[in-house]
């Protein structure tokens, strides 16, 4: 177990192994998002009240619920990194935040443009809405931050303890549907199983969940490559494999 | 297939555009998401190859620049 964590401390070995996993999981995420995006788009049935803009569920969901989970990832990074110091916790947590943003600014726009059709307005501000708008600014707010600073450790600190408050936000957007019942509906899919979804409109979205999942690790891992070696870049490893011209190929 | 034509996919009774166009921002997403991380590190990769590159030049000029 601790050796484990050792390794996952180690730039080189997570350098390598994050190499071999994107080998296999870049192809299953892009197979993945193509399969579910047809299967949403053309093969699944129609809702009977709200006609072909449901389909904008499999795009919605996904990003939203990915977007949720990032920012457990990120401030888990920044307690690992406040704790321990890990530098890759650290790289971690800095390479969350724009991948966080992106998904939560697609969760956002795509439920605008169901709005429009479902609810007559682009945007209203319901508890759901406004607490994701929260969240798009608690991931541009931890990207201000380290780019306000000039001393890495510092920011990095900074960055940790602005997540890690954040997190007060997470369970808002989860019961905010509960609390404030309004506009947005309650959760309609669960995975104990009595989720309010035909299989039929159901399987698709899994698929497309699973999809922008795996796409959050292939963000991830190719964010922090690319951070890695730039913060090792003076290192015998990195000179190493860019003066073997391995590097090029690798990212 | 839920639909009769290409037409009709496109249209979705009306709710084309709204459905099409969160698609396409979504295809916009995914590609700045695996693009962008690949292009920066070959920029990172492309800035320390040529600093590498200058300072074996520099040490190689001083060793042979005569009085030195």
């Amino acid at each position: 177990m601790w050796s484990f964590f050792h390794k996952l401390g180690s730039p080189p070995w997570m350098y390598g192994i994050s190499g071999r996993i994107l080998s296999w999981l870049l192809p299953l995420t892009l197979l993945l998002l193509a399969w579910g995006a047809v299967w949403g788009l053309l093969y699944a049935p129609p809702d009977f009240r709200q006609g072909h803009s449901f389909r904008i569920i499999y795009v919605h969901v996904p990003a939203s619920v990915v977007a949720l989970a990032g920012y457990y990832v990120m401030a888990g990074a920044g307690a690992v990194s406040l704790i321990w110091k890990m530098k890759m916790a650290d790289v971690a947590m800095k390479a969350c935040a724009p991948i966080g943003a992106a998904l939560t600014f697609l969760g956002l726009l795509s439920g605008a443009v169901w709005g429009k059709p479902t609810w007559g307005a682009w945007w209203v501000w319901d508890a759901r809405t406004t607490s994701m708008l929260i969240l798009l600014f608690l991931y541009l707010g931890v990207m201000a931050l380290y780019a306000a600073w000039d001393d890495e450790a510092l920011a990095a600190k900074a960055c940790a303890l602005l997540a890690l408050v954040g997190t007060v936000n997470i369970p808002i957007i989860y019961k905010s549907v509960d609390w404030w019942y309004s506009l947005h509906q309650p959760a309609s899919i669960s995975l104990s199983g009595d989720s309010s979804v035909h299989s039929d409109m159901m399987q698709p979205l899994w698929l497309m969940i699973a999809a922008f999942y795996c796409l959050f690790v292939c963000s991830l891992l190719l964010t922090m490559r690319g951070e890695i070696l730039r913060r090792e870049s003076n290192t015998g490893w990195v000179r190493g494999l860019l003066m073997t011209g391995e590097g090029g190929r690798a990212v | 297939m839920q639909f009769e034509s290409l037409t009709a996919a496109w249209n979705m009774a009306g709710h084309g555009p709204y459905v099409w166009f969160v698609f396409a921002a979504a295809a916009l997403t995914v590609t700045a998401l695996l693009v962008a991380p690949v292009l920066r590190s070959r920029r990172v990769i492309r800035l320390q190859r040529r600093r590498w590159q200058r300072e074996q030049r520099l040490s190689g000029e001083g060793q042979h620049a005569p009085g030195t």
